[in-house]
Order: C-alpha cells, then sequence, then structure tokens
C-alpha cells in the first residue's frame, strides 16, 4: 500500500488560521490587560513609599526584616507585564515553550505588585513584612497534591475519583489514633495509606464490580466517611486518657537535609520539612514515571483509555483497575496524614475541610496529567497561602481573596480547560464480551 | 456484537398493573435501609463506652443491648415518637426535599448537581434580606421573601448551566466550586454588611426575619412544609406531562439525539439548573423563614449535601425524592434525640444515610450480603463518564 | 497450524447466538466465513479469541483440546484478530500499541520502546506493511491504523489470523492493497479467516467459504459458487438484489447547497467547496469512503454544523444557519448515520421516540402540555404501520432488536409530509428484510416527490437507489456520474482519481 494516496492532508494549508489559536489570543491580550491596568494601579497608589520584606517565613535572627522602595519595583512590574501584553498581542508567543514562561512570569510579577500594595503603608506600631510564601505554599499544597496525583491514577485508569475528600477523612483519622497509640509519627503515616487504600477498596468495589455511577459513589463515600470519622472522633473521650491514646498524636518533625537546605531563598523552605513533605516529592516524580515510563503505567492508560483494546491483548482489565484506584487510595490516605500528624495533630470532624474536592479540581486544571495536576494543587496552595499571608493587612476583604481560588478554577475551567479530553474510558465499567 | 444479535421479536409477557412493577424497587430499598441499620448497629457495639467500657463479657452485651437499643429506639421516639417529634421530622425534611428535587430534576436533564449547597445560600440570602430588611404589608411580605428565595437559587443555579450550556465545563465543579463562593459571599455579609450583620458578635448571625416575612404555623407545623409537598406534585407534572420535560429528559438521556432532533440543548441545560437552583431557594425559604429565622455561617449544614443523597436514594424521581426527603428528615429528627437521651454521636445517621444511599445504588451488593437470589431492578444511576 | 472448531454452542439466556458450530481452518488457508449482520460471526470469533466463553463444544489446535478463557490464551496458542472496530488505544503510538501487553523492559523497569519500534520496522518490512513507529495511532488513516492491527497480531506470532469485516472502511484501492497483503500472508503460511457480508470479496479470495445463517453453518461452497447461490445461502431465501423501482421523471430543484466549506476545530478542511442539487422525485447519492466529509456535509444540511462558506437553500431560502429545529420544521426529514448516537434515546419508549422530534406539533401537544392520548394513538398506528416488532409501545427502543430501532427512526421521519429526505447509513448493521422494507419505503418517498439525498458507503446499496450519484473524496465531490456506471470508475472516483485533479 502506498501512504501517498491514503494520507488525508488534515492540515491543508496555513492559510486557514486555526480559530482556536486566534481565541486563545484574544484571551490572553484581555488578560494581560487586565493585569496590566491593576498593576498600574497599584504602582500609582504606592509611589514613594516604602515596603517591609523578609526572605523567611516569619522574622527571625536568620531572616531579618528588609526593606525596599515600592515605586520602582511596582513600576518595573508594570514594564514586565507591558512587554508581555506587546508580545501577545504580536502574537509571538505561538510556541508554548515561550508563552508559559512568560505567562508565569507575569503571574509573579502580578503578585509582587499586589503584594506591595497591600503591605504599603500601615497604620500602627505593627508593621507587617511581606513573608515569603514558598514554606507555606508548599505545606498546604501538600494534601492537595498528593491527593490530585490520586485522582489521576484512578482516572487514568478509567475510574473517577470524587471520594478523594473521603480518602483524606479516613486518612487523617487513621494517623491520629494509630500515632497516639503507638506514639510515632511515622505509624502514623501507615495507617493513612491504609485507611486511603480502605476507602479506594470500597471505591473500587463499587464501580468496578458493581458498576454503580462512579460519581454517585464517589459523593457518597465522601459522606459516609465524613460521618463516620466523625461519629468515632465523637465517641473518644475528648480529655484525659482516651483522648491521649486516641487522639493526641506526635507530629512529624522538620528535618533539614544538609546542603540543600542552604540554597538561598527556596533552600528553607523546600527542604527543611517533614518526611510527609519528602514522601509527596518523591510522588511528585515517582507517578509520572510510573505511568509513563513503566510497563504497568502503559497497561494502566490502555486500560482508561480503550479497555477493549486491552483485553484483546491479555491485560486483564479489571485487575489493572483495582490496582490503580488503591495505588491512588493510598496516595490521597497519606495526603491525608498531613491534617493530623502532618501538622496540627488531633482528628476533628471534618478536619480536611473540602480539600479533597479542591485536588479533584486540580486534577481536571491539571488534564488528567501528573505534572499539570501537581501544578494546579500547587497554585491552590499559593493562593491560600496568599490568603493568610495578607490576612492580618486586609486591605482586600479577606473572604474574597478565599474565594480567589474557587473562581479561578471555574474560569480555567470554563474558559480554558473547557473541552479537554479525560481519559476516553474514564467513569465507565468495562463488561467483557 | 451480542447485543445486536438479539432475538428480533420478544416473546410477549403477561401484563402487570404499573404499580407492581414498582415492587422490587421498594423491597431493595427496604433491604438497603435494613443492612445499612445493621451497619450502623455494628459500629455503635464497636465505639460505645457501655460496650467497650464494661467490666466483664456479660456485662459488654448488656451493655451492646442497652447501646444499640436505646439508641435506635430513640430514632424512632424522637422522629414519630410524639406529635411535637413529627412536627420537627416534617420541619426538617421539606427542605431536604426541595433541594432534593432540585438534584432530582436536574439529574434527570443530565446534569450531576452537587451546588445545592451554594444554591441554598443565595436563596437564604436573597429571602433573608427581604424577611428583614424591607418592610412590606403581611402575607405580601412573605410572598415575595419566598419568592426571592426562589430567585437567589435560580441565579446561583443558572451559572453552571451558563458554564455549560457555553463552555462545556463540567457542572460538577463549577457546582463544587461555586458552593465555596456562595459560603465566602454569605461570610462577607454577615461580617462586613450593615443590612446583614449584628455587630460584635463572635459567630456571625444576621438580623432576624421581621414576623411578617416568617411561615404561619397550622398545629405547630409551618405551612413552608405543604410548599414541599406541591413542589413535588409540580416537578412530577413538569417531567411528565410539559413540552420542556419532555425534552429534559431526552436531553439528559441523549443530548446528541436531541439536538439533531431539533432541541436546544446548551438552553434545556440552562432551564434545568435554574429549575434545580430555585427549588434549593424555596429550600432555604423554609429553613430561613420557617425554621431559623435568621442567617448564619452555618444556617444550612449539610442540607445541600444531603439534598444529593435525598435525590439519589428516591432515583431521582420526584416522589422518591419526597419519600427519601422524609426519611432523612426523621433522621435527623431522631439523630437528636439519640445524641441527647444516649450519648451516640448524631454523626451516626450520617453513616447510615450514606450506607442506604450506596446499598441502593448497587443492589447487586445488598443481594451479595444477603445472598439473595433474582434479578435487582434497574437503578437510574447508569454510569457515567466526565463526557456528560 | 491447524484450527478445529467442533459442536461450539453460544446462549445469552434464552437466545443461541451460535448453535452447534463445526469449522476447520487448514494452514495456509484462507477461510471466508459470510453471513448477514446478526448471523453470529462476530460470537463465534470472539470465542475463539478468549473474550467469550462457550456454552457448549471445543476448539482443537492440530487435534489437541484447546481452552481460551482470555485472548492472552489465545494469542498464546498463535491466535491474532484484527477486529472490525480497531482495538488500538488511539493516544498511544504505533510502537506502544503494538507493545501493549507483550512489553519489553529494560533498567529500572522501563519500557524499552526502541527496542517495540524495531520490532513494528522489521515486521513493516518483511510483510510490505508501510508504518512509522513513533506516530500516534490517531493521527492515522484508517487504512493504516488497519495495518498497525495487523502488524500487533503478527507481533504475537500469530499463525491463525481472523480479519472482522476488514473491508468495511476501506476504499476499494485500499481492499485490493489489503488482499495483496493476504496474499503474501497465507504464502508465508499464515491461514487467514476473513469475515465478511461482501460476496465479491469472498470470491476474489476466499480458498473455501462457510456460511453462516442464525447461527449456524448453513453449508460450505467453494469460490467458483455464484453469488447469487450465495446470498440464497446466506439469507435463506432467494434475495432479489435489486430494489423494485421505476423510473421517474425528476421535478425541481428543491435543495440546493452551493460552495459550501467545513473547516472543524482542530482547523482541517474537512468539506471542501461542495455544490449540488437535490431535485424532487430523484434520489441523489452521495458515495464514498467513510470518514471523507460526508458525515460533516450531511449535518451541515440539517444546521447540526454552521458551515465556514457557502449556503444551503431549500426552496430558495438559506437554511444553512438556522438549527436542526427549523430544517424539521421546514419539511426536511433526517435519518442520521448512527441511530444509537443522534437517532434515538435508548431509555424512552417507542411512543416517546416516535415523536421525539414531532412533540411541537399541535397534534402532539399544545401550550407546552403534551398530548398523551395522541402520543399513543399515533404510536400504535405506527408500529403495525411499519411493523416495528416491539412488546408494547412503552417498550424502551434498547429493548428492541437493530432493525427495529431503524424502523422506528425511518418511522418517525417518513410518517410526516416532507419536502426532503435525507438518510445517511440508512440500512447499515440492518437485517436483510428489513433492508428490503427500507429501501421500498425511501423509493415509495421518492415516487411522492420528496427530494431524497442517501449517504452511503456500501456501492450495493448506491447502485440499488440512485438516480444520481455523487462521489465524495477527501471533503470535495469529485465528481456526479448516473448510476450506470462501473463498478471499477467509481472506485476510481472515491479513491480520489478521476475527473477532477
Amino acid at each position: 500500500m502506498s501512504t501517498i494516496t491514503t494520507e488525508r492532508a488534515d492540515h491543508p494549508a496555513a492559510a486557514v488560521r486555526d480559530p482556536a489559536e486566534k481565541h486563545r489570543r484574544i484571551k490572553a491580550v484581555v488578560v494581560l490587560t487586565l493585569v496590566l491596568a491593576l498593576l498600574i494601579f497599584f504602582a500609582l497608589d504606592a509611589k514613594a513609599k516604602t515596603v517591609k520584606y523578609i526572605l523567611g517565613e516569619r522574622v527571625s535572627q536568620e531572616f531579618p526584616t528588609k526593606e525596599l522602595s515600592a515605586g520602582p519595583v511596582a513600576w518595573a512590574c508594570v514594564a514586565i507585564v507591558a512587554v508581555a501584553l506587546v508580545l501577545a498581542a504580536l502574537n509571538l508567543l505561538r510556541k508554548q515553550s515561550v508563552a508559559i514562561p512568560v505567562y508565569f512570569l507575569a503571574g509573579l510579577v502580578f503578585y509582587f505588585g499586589f503584594m506591595i500594595w497591600e503591605f504599603r503603608d500601615q497604620g500602627g506600631a505593627f508593621q507587617a513584612a511581606i513573608s515569603n510564601p514558598l514554606p507555606g505554599t508548599i505545606a498546604i499544597a501538600t494534601p492537595l497534591i498528593l491527593g490530585a496525583l490520586a485522582g489521576v491514577m484512578c482516572e487514568r485508569a478509567g475510574v473517577i475519583n470524587i471520594a478523594i475528600e473521603g480518602q483524606f477523612l479516613v486518612g487523617a483519622f487513621l494517623a491520629s489514633v494509630f500515632a497516639s497509640l503507638i506514639f510515632s509519627a511515622f505509624a502514623g503515616l501507615v495507617a493513612a495509606v491504609v485507611g486511603g487504600v480502605l476507602v479506594g477498596a470500597l471505591l473500587a468495589l463499587f464501580a468496578i464490580r458493581y458498576q454503580v455511577n462512579q460519581i454517585v459513589v464517589g459523593v457518597v463515600l465522601v459522606a459516609f466517611a465524613s460521618g463516620l470519622t466523625a461519629f468515632l472522633v465523637n465517641q473518644i473521650p475528648a480529655s484525659g486518657k482516651g483522648k491521649e491514646y486516641l487522639n493526641q498524636p506526635p507530629i512529624l518533625n522538620k528535618v533539614a537535609i544538609p546542603g540543600l537546605s542552604d540554597i538561598p531563598l527556596v533552600g528553607q523552605a523546600l527542604f527543611t520539612q517533614t518526611a510527609l513533605v519528602y514522601l509527596m516529592y518523591v510522588a511528585i516524580v515517582a507517578v509520572p514515571f510510573v505511568l509513563y515510563q513503566t510497563r504497568w503505567g502503559l497497561r494502566v492508560r490502555s486500560v482508561g483509555e480503550h479497555p477493549q483494546a486491552a483485553d484483546t491483548v491479555g491485560i486483564k482489565v479489571n485487575r489493572v483497575r483495582w490496582q490503580a484506584v488503591l495505588a491512588g487510595g493510598g496516595l490521597a490516605g497519606l495526603g491525608g496524614a498531613y491534617f493530623t500528624v502532618g501538622s496540627s495533630g488531633s482528628f476533628d470532624q471534618d478536619i480536611s475541610n473540602g480539600q479533597g474536592f479542591i485536588a479533584l479540581a486540580a486534577v481536571i486544571m491539571g488534564r488528567w496529567h501528573p505534572v499539570g495536576a501537581t501544578l494546579a494543587a500547587l497554585f491552590f496552595g499559593f493562593m491560600w497561602n496568599l490568603q493568610n499571608q495578607v490576612g492580618l493587612v486586609g486591605k482586600v476583604p479577606n473572604e474574597f481573596l478565599g474565594a480567589a481560588p474557587y473562581l479561578a478554577t471555574i474560569i480555567a475551567v470554563a474558559g480554558f480547560v473547557g473541552r479537554v479530553r479525560p481519559p476516553a474510558a474514564d467513569g465507565e465499567p468495562y463488561v467483557k464480551g | 456484537m451480542s447485543e445486536t444479535e438479539s432475538p428480533e421479536a420478544p416473546a410477549p409477557a403477561r401484563r402487570e398493573p404499573a404499580w407492581m412493577s414498582l415492587l422490587p424497587t421498594v423491597r431493595m430499598t427496604l433491604l438497603s435501609i435494613a443492612v445499612a441499620l445493621a451497619f450502623g448497629a455494628v459500629l455503635i457495639a464497636i465505639s460505645d463506652p457501655r460496650v467497650v467500657g464494661a467490666d466483664s463479657f456479660g456485662g459488654a452485651l448488656k451493655g451492646l443491648g442497652s447501646a444499640i437499643g436505646g439508641s435506635y429506639w430513640a430514632l424512632v421516639t424522637g422522629s414519630i415518637g410524639s406529635w411535637a417529634a413529627f412536627v420537627d421530622t416534617l420541619t426538617k425534611a421539606a427542605p431536604l426535599v426541595c433541594a432534593g428535587l432540585g438534584v432530582t430534576l436536574a439529574f434527570r436533564a443530565g446534569l450531576f448537581n452537587i451546588g445545592a449547597q451554594g444554591q441554598l445560600v443565595l436563596g437564604a440570602i436573597f429571602a433573608g434580606y427581604v424577611g428583614f430588611a424591607m418592610d412590606l404589608p403581611v402575607g405580601i411580605h412573605l410572598v415575595v421573601a419566598v419568592i426571592a428565595a426562589g430567585v437567589g437559587g435560580a441565579l446561583w443555579g443558572a451559572i453552571p448551566g451558563l458554564l455549560k450550556a457555553r463552555t462545556g465545563a463540567h457542572e460538577v465543579i463549577t457546582t463544587i466550586m461555586l458552593n465555596y463562593v456562595g459560603g465566602s459571599l454569605l461570610l462577607y455579609l454577615l461580617t462586613n454588611v450593615s443590612a446583614f450583620g449584628r455587630a460584635g458578635q463572635l459567630n456571625p448571625r444576621s438580623r432576624p426575619v421581621d414576623a411578617s416575612a416568617t411561615f404561619p404555623t397550622i398545629f405547630s407545623i409551618h405551612i413552608g412544609v405543604l410548599l414541599a409537598v406541591v413542589a413535588t406534585a409540580v416537578v412530577w407534572w413538569l417531567l411528565e406531562r410539559t413540552t420542556l420535560g419532555f425534552q429534559m429528559k431526552a436531553a439528559g438521556a441523549n443530548p446528541l439525539a436531541s439536538r439533531t432532533a431539533g432541541m436546544n440543548v446548551p438552553r434545556l441545560y440552562m432551564y434545568a439548573m435554574m429549575i434545580a437552583g430555585g427549588l434549593a431557594g424555596l429550600g432555604a425559604a423554609m429553613t430561613v423563614l420557617g425554621q431559623r429565622l435568621s442567617l448564619t455561617t452555618s444556617f444550612a449544614g449539610s442540607l445541600g449535601f444531603d439534598a444529593i443523597t435525598v435525590a439519589l436514594l428516591g432515583r431521582a424521581t420526584p416522589v422518591g425524592t419526597l419519600l427519601a426527603g422524609l426519611l432523612f428528615g426523621a433522621l435527623d429528627a431522631g439523630g437528636v434525640q439519640m445524641q441527647a437521651g444516649q450519648g451516640t454521636p448524631i454523626q451516626l445517621t450520617e453513616v447510615i444515610k450514606a450506607l442506604i444511599v450506596l446499598f441502593v445504588a448497587a443492589p447487586a451488593a445488598v443481594r451479595g450480603l444477603l445472598r439473595l437470589k433474582g434479578k435487582a431492578p434497574g437503578t437510574t444511576m447508569e454510569a457515567k463518564g466526565w463526557g456528560g | 497450524m491447524q484450527l478445529e472448531i467442533r459442536g461450539l454452542t453460544k446462549r445469552f439466556g434464552s437466545f443461541t447466538a451460535n448453535d452447534s458450530i463445526d469449522l476447520t481452518i487448514e494452514p495456509g488457508e484462507i477461510h471466508c466465513l459470510l453471513g448477514e449482520n446478526g448471523a453470529g460471526k462476530s460470537t463465534l470469533m470472539n470465542m475463539l479469541y478468549g473474550l467469550l466463553e462457550p456454552t457448549e463444544g471445543g476448539i482443537f489446535i492440530d487435534g489437541k483440546p484447546a481452552h481460551f478463557l482470555t485472548p492472552a490464551d489465545a494469542i498464546k496458542a498463535g491466535i491474532g484478530m484484527v477486529h472490525q472496530h480497531f482495538m488500538l488505544v488511539p493516544v498511544f503510538t504505533v510502537a506502544e500499541n503494538v507493545m501493549l501487553g507483550r512489553e519489553q523492559l529494560k533498567s529500572f523497569g522501563r519500557l524499552d520502546r526502541k527496542a517495540a519500534a524495531e520490532r513494528v520496522r522489521e515486521l513493516s518490512s518483511t510483510y510490505k506493511l508501510k508504518v512509522e513507529p513513533e506516530s500516534l495511532v490517531e493521527s492515522l488513516p484508517v487504512g493504516v491504523q488497519q495495518r498497525v492491527e495487523i502488524i500487533k497480531a503478527l507481533a504475537n506470532d500469530a499463525e491463525v489470523l481472523i480479519l472482522d469485516e476488514p473491508t468495511a472502511v476501506l476504499t476499494p484501492q485500499e481492499t485490493d492493497e489489503l488482499m495483496e497483503i493476504m496474499r503474501s500472508l497465507k504464502a508465508r503460511g499464515t491461514s487467514i479467516i476473513f469475515i465478511t457480508h461482501k460476496l465479491r470479496e469472498v470470491k476474489a479470495i476466499g480458498d473455501k467459504i462457510t456460511v453462516i445463517r442464525r447461527g449456524k453453518v448453513v453449508g460450505t461452497a467453494p469460490p467458483s459458487t455464484s453469488e447469487a447461490e450465495l446470498a440464497e445461502m446466506m439469507v435463506g431465501r432467494a434475495v432479489n438484489l435489486t430494489v423494485e423501482k421505476d423510473p421517474h421523471p425528476p421535478g425541481a430543484d428543491v435543495l440546493s447547497v452551493k460552495g459550501v466549506t467545513v473547516i472543524d476545530s482542530r482547523g482541517a478542511t474537512v468539506v471542501n467547496d461542495v455544490s449540488f442539487t437535490a431535485r424532487a422525485g430523484e434520489v441523489l447519492a452521495i458515495a464514498g469512503v467513510q470518514g471523507n466529509g460526508q458525515t460533516e456535509l450531511i449535518k451541515t444540511l440539517m444546521g447540526l454544523i454552521k458551515p465556514t462558506a457557502g449556503t444551503v437553500e431549500l426552496d430558495g431560502e438559506d437554511i444553512s444557519q438556522h438549527g436542526p429545529r427549523r430544517s424539521l420544521e421546514a419539511g426536511i426529514g433526517y435519518i442520521p448515520e448512527d441511530r444509537a448516537h443522534d437517532g434515538y434515546v435508548g431509555s424512552f419508549g417507542v411512543d416517546e421516540n416516535l415523536v421525539l422530534d414531532q412533540f411541537r406539533n399541535p397534534e402532539f401537544s399544545s401550550r407546552g402540555i403534551l398530548r398523551l392520548d395522541a402520543i399513543a394513538r399515533n404510536a400504535r398506528k405506527t408500529v403495525e404501520e411499519f411493523d416495528i416488532r416491539t412488546e408494547t409501545i412503552k417498550s424502551s427502543l434498547s429493548s428492541l432488536s437493530g432493525g427495529n430501532q431503524q424502523k422506528v427512526v425511518v418511522a418517525r421521519e417518513l410518517s410526516r409530509p416532507l419536502r426532503v429526505l435525507i438518510a445517511s447509513q440508512p440500512t447499515r448493521g440492518v437485517d436483510v428484510g428489513s433492508i428490503e422494507f427500507i429501501h421500498k419505503r425511501i423509493i415509495e418517498e421518492r415516487d411522492r416527490g420528496t427530494a431524497v439525498v442517501i449517504v452511503s458507503t456500501e456501492l450495493d446499496e448506491v447502485f440499488a437507489l440512485a438516480d444520481r450519484i455523487a462521489v465524495m473524496c477527501d471533503g470535495r465531490i469529485v465528481d456526479t456520474v448516473s448510476p450506470d456506471i462501473q463498478r471499477e470508475e467509481i472506485g476510481l472516483l472515491m479513491a480520489g482519481g478521476g475527473t477532477h485533479e
């Protein structure tokens, strides 16, 4: 057969411009114009004043308060975004390798401009300083990243996982109980993984074995996990021996990695963290590796895209799906450990506060890709941390900043992610024959 | 493959009255409830201090009996044991039924509306504002407040409908996000806007609703409860008797075929979500104007989430939703008594609710547990992916 | 190797899909399995490939019994299968698809993609199956995807290759090339089971022909058997392969398509400057290989896709911007290509599906309220008239057989006055009895003075119905010809050769 006659010209001529690309360009210009307008407002409002900042998370001997003059920095931010806007308008950002760094820089610069505006000119004796957002972001993003990776794992195998929140809760609860009982935070981590796997097993049982609508199972499992953990924690006495033995876990210590933790600006933030955070780093590397470089990963993706095709080459579709759902459950359970042994200690009713749903949003914003999901989760972590950072200053009502990540998700899903393709067989149970 | 090779003419079956076809469904639902209660009993048994804290085996057994028996008896007496308890059940059920109907309606149109919570919040904000900030004559005040609640919910429901219609953004994500945004909005209004807030309170709480905007009561049942029954009938009529309902169901079952048949599917999504939001808003009116009489950040509790489970338990049918709402209302009312009288945490009812829905959604699981034979009734909850 | 099937039976509940089938495939033989849609060919092959478990009977390889519980067992035994719907993961590369299930690894458990690509190249040069191992499957044309499927089977050292309706998606030229490949496989000792319902192909390539009807082997025949005899064996009665049709003088232009161009969301030009007219009382058939823009063209006629350029005029008025509702109300009847996809609502009853695009008609609703009695009356009448086999008028469409589902769609569109009838693959996957019935109704509609536009990839159907044939290739209408043209010529046009370019 000659390929020449049969291959269709899918992109006949460059003369026909891709309408999607045109839309993208218009969106970029509109967004950048808005950013520029806000930055100019910030700069005008902040001229000739100084702002305090620190390179660490809070003021300490190591990280003294420093000052910068707001005006020049703000105008520098304006200049950078103006350049980005010109580039976008001239359609010079077609290549992803150029566009992504430019947009990232624009975002970063917007953040600086906003922070300068927020922290300028504070009255009163106590002057808050802009702190390094990295340590807080990493900490807050830990469960989100693990949960999002768990979601990617399940959905790549073709099982929708709305139950991440439930896996968080059971993981957090078991982590607290077992860490308290054995008096070891690490025992808590193990128990958290087991908890997540258990919820994953329920998800798999109902989604794969009984073929129930997976969104329904997920929602119900969240209700179940929330009710169950709340019921059980209420049966534990709130003080005394009962609490001490069952819900007063030791908290993971922060461990500095020699060498790496001395890197200026980011070392402290990234490499003086708990074992849980380091496990998250491992997961960030391991999940894409497993999914894209190993035999099992290839099979997982094949059952999520075209289970019949996998079946016809002898892959046991439902077995692979079970494995992926359980593995994902373990990751999400580990994420749940953050809420107890990873940060604050005792378990409390609905302690994860809906963050499992945010992890789910990160899965979709990240287009079902582990790297994308991780970045989306980091973005949420960053926004929540921002809320904490400016909470004391309060120029913008806190509730608005609180709603910002959710609004951002809506805009992203509606405007930019829109009709992105999930794995082709996501949510469809596989029945032979 | 095998499906296309089914015989040409299926053998004619004996005709049965329509209600008889419901019997398997009723049986499976009752069995699901029984299995869920059994699981609940196990939970009580392994965690109640009367059992685990007993000195002897005999003591533990006795404790077991009193813990399980006591708790479940409290559940019964607290929900239907007295007129007051029954009123409590109805009062708690009414908003659940309304919000649940919203989820049901959206479900039939192929949309998974997780946004009842946010729609309730917006409905409550609108109803509350009319209730305490506007000065209207008796009678009209209440009507305007109820309508405002519906409008508020409908507006909030319209957003995911619009986004789905225009951009294909999945409603599960947008409704979840809008729940949080709604929560933030309510918090902002209660803490920062003087028309809503009462300053200097640790827990933000709005001014109380004027008496002229609250539901009057008959035999201590507020008449908002009747509205829930009316809403059920209206939703049934809409789905079964109108061209709009016909189109919504068609769009829910096969959007492509519906579009090919000349229906405007995006617009149907919009309408379905707006009506769903309006129904949730109506639920909020019952809470704010009939039950709590002022707004707090937690006024809705887990109402919005329970609305989903109510709709699922009711198999996305209006009458089923009404019955499921009553059951959940009873569990909520009884749960309070159970916690107060027996010390069994009220969250047990949440576990039982979730288990009931889980088993109803997977009849095969109940059959497996009880070793039953025979074919289970189908569910309206077929598997579906993100695509729709 | 020799493959033997003895007394193989498969029942689904009370329905017997395969009834005691015997079949022997000798080494290096091309064995044709002939049968119409729903005869049980696919069920048989799925048992042979370990996808279905036989109810009774056995499979023997070189005389020894073999049990295939999964496809893996069948693959191990040397059986390969090219499915009608390709079993390829679209987002994987060719090499990844070929390696799936038998992956080679290098250090740290990483996939050895290089080795897989090498294997693809090796097979591709041995069997002259040209394909790039690194290309993504979804970017390949169907003919090349089919080659990937064959390579996949060969990579598993298949000695018996099952080809399930392989020519349905190919141009006549590609079909010839496939037959060439089959001959070269045969020359290397591979046996082939070739499943089809196309008589011509069976005669061209088969060494032996086994005919299956209603799940039973009704006989074997040598390739020299005449087409009429084969058809009779396949259907069980003498079949009139032509449709009774009197010449009918065409009337006025009803539907004029002028310069329609459609660019899809990926920027590809799928319909390229297409113009034609459909005339009252005439059947215009649009012939072409699947995926050459017919689907998009038809959707444009219905207003389901808005054209990038050009107009669609019904009685002189441009309807291309109106959307399907206006088109339907203007008197266009539409039988869509994929009925389960966009022809009916599976969970709805027969009665509801019969008014799916008619519920606004004052007969069936007034002021937004359905008239259930009128809808039921309509259903009873139509079920009777179109001989739709259903338990009750409330039975869900998904419980009906494929032929009856299609009859519901056809009945809905034909039971109202039409100006234009657009029918896309009106008889795909339908049994012969229903095909005859549907063809008869379409011709009746023509005789009533309706302009009829048929889209079909089956040349037999095109020749049976058409008064005029427009051949489509690569988004263009390459030529419009009369139905007395030679098959070979049309085949050439379908492949893009001919008058244009």
